[in-house]
């Protein structure tokens, strides 16, 4: 199966990465190329195959719903690259 | 004592044991072969005032007669483990100038154990890579090279820490695993890299790459260094769910060196066609080590062996382009600079598409094709009973007394820099053939250094146990390390 232009650019804009339409062409036969090499897949029998969840055949662990940590707002911001009065700054995003 | 940094693991603890050197000693020496080996890119963060602290209070505690097998040992750490306070960016500019505010589980266990910390170790964009030319420092340089002077890859992802340790600038070093990112950069380097079980050793502050396949473990010059830093690395941890509430074991003591008896199986799908002569040949002399040693040489079959690449490469990118989208120019890293009337996806699209190196974007956008609306079901969900069906056949040749699995660790020694192609990822992919199973399945696995090919390069052979059963592992891979007698070392060009 191969990707087209199109398709190349709606991955790229659900992957929230900007690709210039210059390079869909590429982008599109990189892509082809990968998605060839795995339908090698489809050679295999899976019929009434669970799909593997986890490695471990163990019960996730539980813990009480209750707040563990917290109270630190400036450390939770400190990387951010624009950060005001407590809060995460963004471009405006409500009209 | 001269060229304390040429030490092992277990060398330098007897000698702070007996009072021989100090962890000061020691640090100095490899900050002094750190700080001499800037051609190798291995060391991309360094911590010298951070390293004598340590090396210092690893003293006072060895005075005490409070001593764990790690205190005052001089490791270095890969750039993915976060370590509250160094910068660290999982060798990627999309998280530039990132300094942790927290520590990573592992990390935080060394330094309990005394371990010394000196400096963050280069890697392939998130660990996604096998050259570790994916870097956003540039690519590592392995300390061995060809005659003529070219320059190899030390392999990927931790390839900074394989040329760490293989150059003597330090004890040992950390390393991730998601598809032979320990086992590939340590037979490229004549070094022992372990790949513990999925859940030995928890992921809490690695920054990750594929959450199902990801595994930190040691990279060392031997396989007691390996079962020692293990060891200190493994822990149940509340704050990682996939980790296994199981006891560590003492894993040095499992070294008895005696593996009459077991049974070790030969997989007959790892021979692949192409395959050059030099490893399919030292594959057979490992199988002869470990028969003479007592253990039984089994023919096996692993028939879905074939299938495990292209799984990987469905998987893996599923998972990270749902792990990295946190990296959104928002709470950390770096943020695109904005036009007059660009919005909020806008700042996340370019952001990325400035932040994020090729590879990386290609796996995400492979990753988001394949659980996308109408492709999951015919690629990841296949992927993921393609997965069961390899796991199912390692089950099976266990239940049927296999004890460990002997393999080739990669389908070639260490090739030049620059060497692969990159508009054919494909090509690059396939370094991971002998790997991947491993990760998929969740087992333990381990390279060991056998031989060299003509070229005098190192190679390295590997080794499967069983679940959680890293203990036999270790001790199965100590009669192989000391069957082949490798000591070989790279001449010093650096």
């Amino acid at each position: 199966m191969s990707i087209t232009e199109d398709e190349a650019r709606k991955v790229a804009h659900l992957a929230r990465i900007a690709v210039d339409d210059a390079q869909l062409p590429a982008l599109a036969r990189e892509l082809s190329g990968i998605l060839h090499f795995m339908e090698q897949l489809n050679e295999v029998d899976v019929e009434g195959i669970e799909p593997m969840t986890g490695v471990t055949p163990m019960r996730l662990k539980r813990r009480e719903d209750v707040v563990t940590t917290g109270g630190m707002p400036e450390r939770i911001l400190s990387n951010a690259p624009d950060a005001r009065e407590g809060f995460f700054a963004v471009p405006k995003v409500v009209e | 004592m001269t060229d304390l940094n040429k030490l092992s693991i277990a060398e330098a603890r007897d000698a702070l044991a007996k009072g021989d050197v100090t962890s000061v000693e020691l640090t100095d020496a490899c900050l002094t072969a750190i700080e001499g080996a800037g051609a190798l890119n291995a060391f991309v963060h360094k911590t010298p005032e951070m390293a004598r602290d340590m090396a210092r209070a690893a003293d006072t505690r060895l005075k005490a007669g409070d001593a764990t097998a790690l205190t005052g040992i001089p490791l270095g750490i890969k750039d993915v483990f976060c370590v509250k306070g160094v910068p660290g960016q999982a060798a990627s500019n999309i998280l530039k100038g990132f300094v942790p505010e927290y520590e990573s589980t592992v990390t935080q266990n060394l330094w309990n154990a005394g371990a010394v910390m000196l400096g963050k170790l280069n890697q392939d964009e998130f660990a996604m890579g096998s050259t570790n030319e994916s870097s956003s420092y540039g690519p590592a340089v392995n300390p061995w090279r060809l005659a003529d002077g070219t320059q190899l890859t030390p392999g990927g992802s931790s390839g900074g820490s394989a040329a760490a340790v293989a150059a003597d600038l330090c004890l040992g070093a950390t390393g991730t695993d998601t598809g032979g990112s320990i086992r590939q950069p340590a037979a490229f380097t004549g070094t022992v890299g372990l790949k513990p079980t999925y859940g030995r050793v928890s992921r809490w502050g690695v920054i990750a790459y594929a959450s199902s396949l990801d595994q930190a473990g040691p990279m060392t010059k031997s396989v007691r260094d390996a079962a020692i830093m293990l060891g200190a690395m493994a822990s149940a941890d509340p704050q990682d769910s996939t980790c296994a509430d199981i006891p560590v074991p003492d894993f040095e003591a499992a070294l008895t060196g005696d593996i009459r008896g077991k049974r070790i199986g030969i997989p007959r799908e790892y021979r692949m066609e192409g395959m050059p002569a030099e490893i399919d040949a030292l594959w057979k002399q490992g199988a002869e080590m470990l028969r003479d040693a007592g253990a039984e040489i089994v023919d096996i079959s692993l028939p879905h062996t074939k299938y495990a690449l292209p799984a990987y490469y469905v998987i893996a990118p599923a998972e990270a382009s749902s792990n990295l989208a946190r990296y959104d120019g928002v709470r950390y890293g770096h943020r695109a600079k904005l036009g007059a009337g660009d919005g909020i996806d806008d700042l996340y699209a370019k952001t990325r598409a400035e932040g994020f190196g090729p590879e990386v974007q290609r796996r995400i956008m492979i990753g988001t094709y394949v659980l996308s609306a109408g492709f999951y079901d015919a690629y990841y969900n296949r992927a993921r009973k393609v997965r069961a069906l390899i796991k199912r056949d390692f089950d099976n040749v266990f239940a049927e007394g296999i004890d460990a699995i002997l393999a080739p660790a990669t389908p070639s020694s260490a090739f030049p820099l620059g060497s692969v192609d990159k508009g054919d990822p494909v090509q690059m992919y396939l370094n991971d053939v002998f790997t991947v199973t491993l990760n998929l399945a969740g087992l333990p696995g381990i390279s060991v250094p056998v031989g060299r090919d003509g070229k005098g390069l190192p190679l390295g052979l590997q080794m499967f146990g069983r679940p959680f059963g890293e203990a036999d592992l270790l001790n199965q891979a100590l009669v192989l390390e000391k069957a082949a007698g490798f000591v070989a070392k790279p001449d010093r060009w650096w």
